[in-house]
């Protein structure tokens, strides 16, 4: 049986050329980068190489980007750290975002900071106005993220740095659904910090980073060995590291044909999905939606029950419904989106990638329509819930 | 994540569909947050003669509505009200710790539509 892997805004396959640039690093390139002696220092060199490879890529100085062990820890560093160094004050976000940031603005709250969730759009996007009608005097951080990890939408962050910049807020984006695959110069962008990670660019898991513009005032979450300029201790993940840089060149130089081609996939997946199976709804846009992304609701069908189905057809896709993740809830993006609650169960996100093929595209399509008919002879939820459909349309 | 029954039983669910003019009906959950069981009955003699469910959840909902069903095919009504989620959930080598709560209502289904049975036949 093939296996076709369509999830790709959870992890990409390591690439092999990133594989063969880190295996040195856990063989003969030992050395701590920290040392002063020759072991440490050749190592160090390819530590700073692989800094310059990510800061070019954001159109940054090296000394500005932060290596963490990945985007949650990108996430903390930027919220809680300007917080920390700020010691009071007040947070903007969205109600879109990723766990990452909506849990370190929760704790942030517990601990005495006032947070202000922004809601979006039925399309999902952020309307910077809202942004703007958000900020308080003591304002001390916004964080809006770039691409949505679970529908797609891409943010206006540009707009909303507009408006941070006029008032002197620091902005943070979340940008490890963006990064290496939408422009992300941090000029372009207006933003202050920006979170990356390695493995949904195709590099190896446990690495990321943290952009930080110079001035922006943040404490450090992690502290003892003075690594990363003292924005975070400890013995830095070289193969990482180097990794990511590599990651992130190869990303840079494909960029645009992976786009172009990943629209066209987007574009057929919906133009079928939408022909071939009554009352399904394609969340978010149509504008402002990440080509690889696709999430799509199926009325009087569950989300998992559609996601097994399709596994064992041999195709990986995630779902956004409550009983997979292990929560009575759905989809906090989904409901900030005002999908309706049961037809949010029946949420399937498909994320493509650099490798995936029309072929693919070809056998989903063939395979999709008589899963979603199979499992909607088996429900109950008849007629009467069609109305739910027609209501979120 | 599943044990094999449990796979076993969504790809291949049993006795899945409606009875027309069923003596008992149950239906038990909720679509809001992501599982509903219908099951009907046909009762012969106090026995259940044929049972039939129609189930909107996860595999796991699947599965446990396919398994109640044939573990009380034939039994007595008494028989079938002995059994529990517990036991369904067992008889599929087990279920994930969250799945126990959202998922498996199958036996409570069940007891529903017994309920209903005996109240539409007064026994």
């Amino acid at each position: 049986m093939q296996r076709i892997y369509l999830d790709h805004n959870a992890t990409t396959p390591l690439r092999r050329e990133v594989r063969e640039r880190m295996l040195p690093f856990y063989g003969e390139l030992f050395g701590n980068p920290s040392s002063a002696h020759s072991f440490g220092q050749e190592v160090k060199v390819h530590l700073d190489e692989a800094r310059s490879r990510i800061a070019d890529q954001l159109g940054a100085s090296p000394n500005e980007i932060v290596f963490t062990s990945g985007g949650t820890e990108s996430d903390n560093t930027a919220l809680k750290g300007v917080a920390f160094a700020a010691r009071k004050g007040h947070i903007v976000t969205t109600m879109i975002e990723h766990p990452a940031v909506m849990q370190s603005a929760s704790y942030l709250a517990k601990k005495g900071f006032d947070v202000t969730y922004v809601p979006v759009a039925s399309d999902g996007v952020v309307d910077p106005e809202e942004i703007r009608k958000a900020l308080r005097p003591d304002t001390i951080l916004v964080s809006v993220m770039h691409v949505n990890n679970e529908v797609g939408t891409i943010q206006p962050i540009r707009e909303i740095s507009a408006i941070t910049r006029e008032a002197g807020v620091s902005f943070h984006t979340d940008a490890v659904q963006s990064f290496g695959k939408l422009p992300t110069k941090v000029d372009d962008l207006g933003v202050d910090m920006l979170s990356l990670a390695g493995h949904k660019i195709y590099g190896p898991k446990g690495i990321g980073a943290l952009y930080i513009r110079k001035g922006t005032r943040i404490d450090p979450l992690i502290i003892g060995g003075a690594q990363e300029k003292r924005r975070r201790s400890g013995t830095e993940n070289v193969a990482g590291a180097v990794g990511l840089g590599e990651a992130v060149f190869l990303s840079e130089t494909e960029r645009e044909d992976v786009f172009r081609r990943l629209t066209t996939f987007r574009k057929r997946l919906v133009e079928t999905l939408t022909e071939k199976i009554e009352d399904i709804v394609i969340n978010g846009g149509p504008d402002r939606m990440f080509p690889s992304t696709i999430s799509l609701s199926v009325s009087r069908v569950e989300g998992e029950s559609m996601l097994l189905s399709l596994d064992m057809e041999g195709v990986a896709v995630s779902t956004g419904s409550a009983c997979s993740s292990g929560s009575l809830e759905p989809s906090h993006v989904l409901v900030a989106m005002g999908i309706d609650t049961v037809l949010a169960q029946g949420t399937l996100r498909i994320s493509m990638g650099r490798g995936t093929t029309r072929e693919e595209i070809e056998f989903f399509l063939d395979i999709f329509p008589s899963i979603v008919g199979r499992l909607r002879a088996m429900s109950p939820l008849g007629a009467r819930w069609s109305e739910q459909y027609n209501q979120a349309k | 994540m599943y044990s094999e029954k449990v796979m076993d039983h969504f790809r291949n669910p049993r006795n899945v569909g409606e009875i027309k003019g069923a003596d008992g009906v149950g239906e038990v959950g909720n679509p809001t947050c992501g599982d509903i069981m219908k099951i009907y009955l046909k009762v012969k003699d106090n026995a259940i003669e044929d049972i039939k469910f129609q189930t909107f959840g996860c595999g796991s909902a699947i599965a446990t509505s396919s398994m109640v069903t044939e573990m009380v095919m034939g039994k007595s009504l008494d028989e079938a009200e002995s059994v529990t989620n517990k036991a369904v959930a067992e008889a599929l080598d087990g279920l994930p710790p969250i799945k126990m709560h959202c998922s498996n209502l199958a036996a409570d289904a069940l007891h529903a539509a017994i309920k209903d049975y005996r109240e539409k036949h007064g026994k």
